[in-house]
């Protein structure tokens, strides 16, 4: 069995609590970073991290390293300003790897 | 290319035939493996894309919700409400197989501690308004881990194409060209020998018969 965490600003991860969720709230660069290592420690514990998309921007070298590991799926999700389009971001970085040119 | 360094002998170009059909085969094989994945690349990729306009709008509306409750009741009194969460979510994880690339598939369950409903806090204190927040976050949950999987799957197979993609250009506009070059250096350089070869024996066959011819 494994855990899902939430890495976000407090305001924010707050509703993924009540959810069931393991959540992670953070208000800054360093914040954030700490959290991901925490969850780091224990990723055999974690199948999905999502991550507010303000957080993802501190975190994109974890991210990248994590991206051809089948555990734990980096999640980015939208915040509370609204998405900004970097969830997207990474679907196109995806198809441009695979593709060898952006085709959406 | 590499033409100068390989021995121009018969066992060599039987070598280099048998490594050509090889060779051959596998990058009809690999591209084939490459078209198959490509297919379901974008398909997942399709479907990745819907599931975050909808995790997106889910999410936004369940965060305005949120805002809404925050609004409406102390920050203190919002903290103590979600304080302790009623129920737990687990998921386990199995792997699918596309194209033997291993995908991870999610399964989730949630361990509900108390009675039907999500919310961990009673009625009297809180808003109606954080009721309608929690609703929303549960009911974009689902899609939150679907997209998950996507997202990983696509992912993995990205990285997949990729190296397939680099082993059937290298086989093709490397490995094959120059094992054709090799073996037609051979070949070439086997028919030549083949001449000198038989040059050689008439031309003593002439010195001999000549020989004979002045002798008598």
């Amino acid at each position: 069995m494994y855990k899902i965490a939430v890495i976000g600003s407090p305001d924010t991860v707050i509703g993924f609590k009540a959810l069931g969720l393991e959540t992670y709230p953070a208000a800054d660069c360093e914040e954030t970073r700490s959290a991901f290592r925490h969850i780091e420690a224990s990723s055999d514990d974690y199948a999905v991290v999502y991550v507010e998309e303000w957080a993802a921007a501190y975190l994109s070298a974890e991210i990248d390293r994590y991206k051809n590991s089948v555990r734990p799926a980096i999640i980015t999700i939208p915040g509370r300003e609204g998405a900004t389009g970097a969830g997207l971001a990474a679907l196109h970085e995806a198809v441009r790897r695979a593709v060898g040119a952006d085709i959406l | 290319m590499a033409v100068k360094t390989i021995t121009p002998t018969r066992m060599e170009l039987t070598r280099l035939k048998a490594r050509l059909k090889t060779a051959t085969r596998g990058h009809k094989l690999l591209k084939d493996k490459r078209d198959e994945l490509m297919r379901q690349f974008l398909e997942i990729v399709r479907r990745n894309k819907e599931l975050r306009t909808r995790v997106d709008e889910g999410l936004a509306a369940a965060n305005r919700a949120l805002t809404v409750a925050s609004s409406v009741m102390s920050p203190e009194m919002l903290e103590q409400a979600l304080l302790y969460p009623k129920q737990r979510v687990e998921l386990d994880m199995t792997y699918q197989n596309v194209m033997s690339v291993h995908v991870p598939v999610y399964h989730y369950s949630v361990q509900n501690t108390g009675a039907s409903n999500i919310y961990p806090y009673a009625f009297a204190q809180t808003s109606g308004e954080l009721d309608n927040a929690l609703e929303a976050l549960s009911k974009v949950f689902a899609d939150m881990i679907e997209l998950a999987q996507v997202e990983k799957t696509m992912q993995l197979l990205a990285d997949e194409i990729e190296k397939t993609r680099r082993r059937v250009n290298a086989l093709e506009y490397v490995l094959i060209p120059e094992m054709q070059t090799n073996i037609r250096y051979i070949s070439m350089k086997l028919e030549e020998n083949d001449r000198s070869t038989k040059v050689r024996l008439m031309k003593i066959k002439d010195m001999i018969l000549e020989e004979k011819y002045h002798n008598t």
